[in-house]
């Protein structure tokens, strides 16, 4: 079978500064697939992209795209020009430009100085179209639109340009299912108009669903290349971390006692309306739903971080109503926010002091702060749940997805909280990582807080959850027990069906 | 990813102590420039002369790591300088009583700003704007324009060699306690952090308003009593004292590697980087340049300085 390959990456090698992130790796991809990418964070899957795309220079190597060979150096115009478009995880829009500006943004001027607005939206509508959806107007402002009908615009943007190979990074971890499904069914449609797709997704399910072949990185080296269908999951994961996997979801011996927290009709601003719930001490319960069915907003208002209209909130027994995180947290009751770039961490600030914010209480005396005290408590919480870090003095944002989202839950440990909240804590992390996460979940069951996980992907809540929330618009759509933990109840109660 | 800790190379001391070696390197020039340049004489000029402008870029560097700006210390120099002029000339107020009360004056200024800020929510460069135009005609206000006068034995008292330079040792004593205060307590940690990420330290429990406010606060005190030191030196005080203060302030700091940005930037590299803008003018009026080229030449010099910065400090991420 003598197959046509579009993508020939050979030996590529890319150190930064004494950290080698890809050693010798090949990568071909043929005309026309859909080839998945996948590896643990810090496997090498972003920095062979960003190499692709021209956003990095690789150290040693060459890259034969189409039977061209790529410049020595290349900018990400240069690649665009080669035919390959990246779609990141965290979009290139301008949000406060149109939808057909945004489309259009690299080629609006072309052809003369004035831009001819009317056939730049007649394009932009085609290309909308052409996704399958026309109901976008191209004069919508970006930042007012949904994330999942942006991430159509940033498609449409790649596709204006006429691009042969599209690369998508993670684009599912930000979507719900139903919109997941609806992207998937694209990337289908773009395959059979002759595009290749590269895909990078840290969820197996979608890969098996969507992919031809698959490229296993892991440590910045080449694993293997194989075709989908003739391997099972289990073996793609123990490729993947070059381990049998341990169970992802480890087992809880936690007590479930008393109720510790009730919440009873709850209404704040303008997505939360009537949310009543308990949790008790022990247990995990699971919020699960849409985007935007409002889980972030209750737990932000219970938190104190937005105000509430109205409701009862019940803690430990005292009715309560915090006005700030402050007073949350000084109650005990904690929440791990979703974002953790934007609302966790402060990512060029030193490991030890992320880990530490919350709980600087500990570590000073009279305002003075300790800091030989600070660090060995720092590296006793980053080791009780292991972390893996150069030091504890470098910046966060030397260290992996998984890794970063440690320092966060560390953050929340040494605040003792007696009710933990944490919306999505696995969001972006790779298979071993989350199951090192759900470990600390289980602790801090196991030592009587009471957790309460916000999840967009229903495994996580069947397979970690004692009980499960579903919201729906604003409203609790239903309760789902242990028992009943099946994804098509969880499914039918979200849509509402 | 790992990063080894051993490859401490010569790069990256270099990139870490990049603005000591601008000043060093500046401190050997001007040493070959002019053989006056370190001369006792000299040298407490220029204590005498830069103890202003550190205190000035002290306040700022606070203000600067919450992602904030002070354009008032300035003006708020002056109101320093006619307050406590005023006070001595006027009620014959003790001298260190009056300075005390000028200070005082110069921190509600601070607070003022601070709550437009931190509380009101406008930005701090709109709101520093504003005060700033406030304080100057406070001043002016104040003196009716004519600068006051006061008698030897008092103000001039903290500049005078016969104490040992008052001025000086409380300086160096605030540059310290500054320097300490960063690195030690819990409110140097949570302005860097406010600044760093003011969500992810709300969302940890601190409110953030507060310190805020305390950053703009701090700057007025610390503008306030740099004011009193230039009166003292001249035993007036004048509403025209502190006259562009602000950008010398804000210069010293990005010299000194702070990032506009926030959460990023150090006491001690900020009063370095204030005593290389005074070294760059002390050594071209040692070698007699006219005063309007030294503006020019001190324009591409603090380009040169902060252009080193991000050379020296770009480092390619990892992912």
């Amino acid at each position: 079978m003598s197959a046509d390959y579009i993508i020939k990456m050979s030996n590529i090698s890319k150190n930064f500064g004494g950290v080698k992130a890809l050693i010798n790796v090949p990568f071909e991809v043929k005309r026309g697939e859909i080839h998945a990418l996948i590896g643990e964070n810090g496997a090498g899957k972003s920095t062979l992209m960003k190499i692709l795309a021209g956003a990095y220079q690789k150290n040693e190597g060459e890259v034969v795209i189409d039977g061209y060979e790529a410049p020595r150096t290349t900018t990400p115009k240069s690649m665009i020009k080669m035919g390959v478009s990246v779609i990141y995880q965290e979009f290139m829009l301008a949000p406060d430009l149109t939808v057909a500006e945004n489309i259009y943004i690299d080629s609006m001027v072309e052809g003369g100085v004035f831009i001819n607005w009317k056939s730049l939206k007649k394009k932009a509508k085609e290309q909308l179209e052409r996704l399958g959806f026309g109901h976008i107007k191209p004069d919508a402002v970006v930042g007012e639109l949904s994330i999942a009908n942006q991430q159509i615009v940033e498609i449409a943007k790649c596709l204006a340009r006429d691009s042969k190979i599209l690369v998508f990074d993670e684009p599912t971890a930000v979507l719900t299912f139903s919109e997941t499904e609806k992207l998937l069914s694209i990337i289908r449609q773009l395959k059979s108009e002759g595009v290749t797709i590269i895909y990078i997704s840290h969820r197996l399910e979608e890969l098996f669903e969507i992919s031809d072949r698959i490229t296993v990185l892991k440590d910045g080296k080449y694993v293997d290349t194989v075709i989908t269908n003739e391997i099972t999951k289990d073996a793609l994961v123990s490729m993947m971390v070059g381990r049998e996997l341990e169970q992802l979801f480890p087992e809880r011996n936690a007590e479930i006692g008393e109720e510790v927290l009730i919440v009873d009709k709850l209404h704040a601003g303008e997505v939360v309306k009537e949310v009543s719930f308990s949790v008790k001490k022990g247990e995990v319960l699971g919020f699960s739903g849409l985007i935007g069915a409002g889980r972030t907003e209750t737990m932000r208002a219970i938190f104190g971080a937005d105000k509430i209209d109205s409701g009862k909130v019940v803690y430990f027994g005292e009715n309560v109503r915090f006005k700030s995180p402050k007073e949350a947290i000084e109650n005990g009751l904690g929440l791990v926010p979703e974002d953790r770039k934007q609302q966790g961490l402060l990512l060029e600030q030193s490991i030890r002091m992320n880990t530490t914010l919350a709980a600087m209480k500990k570590i000073k005396r009279f305002d003075i702060i300790n800091h030989k005290r600070e660090k060995k408590y720092a590296k006793e919480l980053l080791e009780s749940i292991r972390t893996k870090y150069g030091h504890i003095d470098h910046e966060a944002n030397s260290l992996s997805g998984g890794n970063q989202q440690k320092i966060v839950l560390a953050k929340w440990l040494a605040a003792d909280c007696k009710v933990m909240i944490l919306d999505e804590p696995t969001r972006g992390v790779d298979v071993g990582a989350k199951t090192e996460i759900y470990k600390v979940i289980n602790r801090l069951a196991e030592s009587g807080v009471a957790v309460i996980v916000i999840a967009s992907e229903m495994s996580e809540i069947i397979g970690l959850c004692d009980r499960a929330v579903v919201m729906r618009m604003g409203k609790v759509a239903g309760e789902v027990n242990k028992e009943n933990l099946t994804e098509d109840n969880l499914i039918k109660l979200a849509m509402g069906v | 990813m790992k990063q080894s800790l051993k490859n401490l190379n010569v790069k990256d001391i270099f990139i870490n102590y990049n603005t000591y070696f601008i000043f060093v390197l500046l401190l050997i020039i001007s040493g070959i420039l002019s053989e006056h340049f370190f001369t006792a004489m000299n040298l407490t000029n220029i204590a005498l002369q830069q103890a202003a402008p550190i205190l000035v870029a002290i306040g700022m560097l606070f203000v600067i790591l919450t992602r904030g700006i002070d354009l008032s210390v300035g003006s708020v120099m002056a109101v320093g300088a006619t307050v406590s002029t005023t006070l001595i000339a006027e009620l014959e107020m003790n001298y260190i009583l009056a300075t005390i009360i000028a200070v005082l004056v110069g921190t509600i200024f601070g607070i003022f700003t601070g709550i437009l800020v931190a509380y009101i929510g406008i930005q701090g460069f709109v709101a520093s704007l504003a005060t700033m135009t406030i304080a100057r005609g406070v001043a002016f206000v104040l003196t009716s324009g004519t600068p006051v006068k006061v008698d030897n034995g008092t103000l001039n008292n903290i500049v005078s060699r016969d104490n040992f330079f008052p001025i000086i040792i409380m300086t160096v004593a605030i540059i310290l306690l500054f320097a300490l205060v960063q690195r030690y307590t819990g409110w140097g940690r949570t302005i860097i952090a406010v600044g760093s990420n003011p969500t992810a330290v709300q969302l940890a429990g601190i409110k953030t308003k507060q310190f805020v406010l305390s950053a703009y606060a701090l700057s007025g005190s610390l503008a306030a009593l740099a004011g009193v030191f230039v009166a003292a030196r001249s035993s007036t005080g004048s509403a025209t004292v502190g006259n562009m203060a602000e950008l010398d302030a804000i210069a010293a700091c990005v010299i000194g590697g702070a990032s506009l940005l926030g959460g990023k930037g150090f006491v001690i590299r900020a009063v370095i980087g204030a005593l290389v803008l005074g070294l760059i003018g002390n050594v071209m009026n040692l070698l007699s340049v006219p005063s309007y080229p030294q503006d020019i030449i001190k324009g591409f010099i603090i380009i040169a300085a902060v252009i080193l910065q991000i050379v020296t400090s770009k480092r390619e991420k990892t992912v």
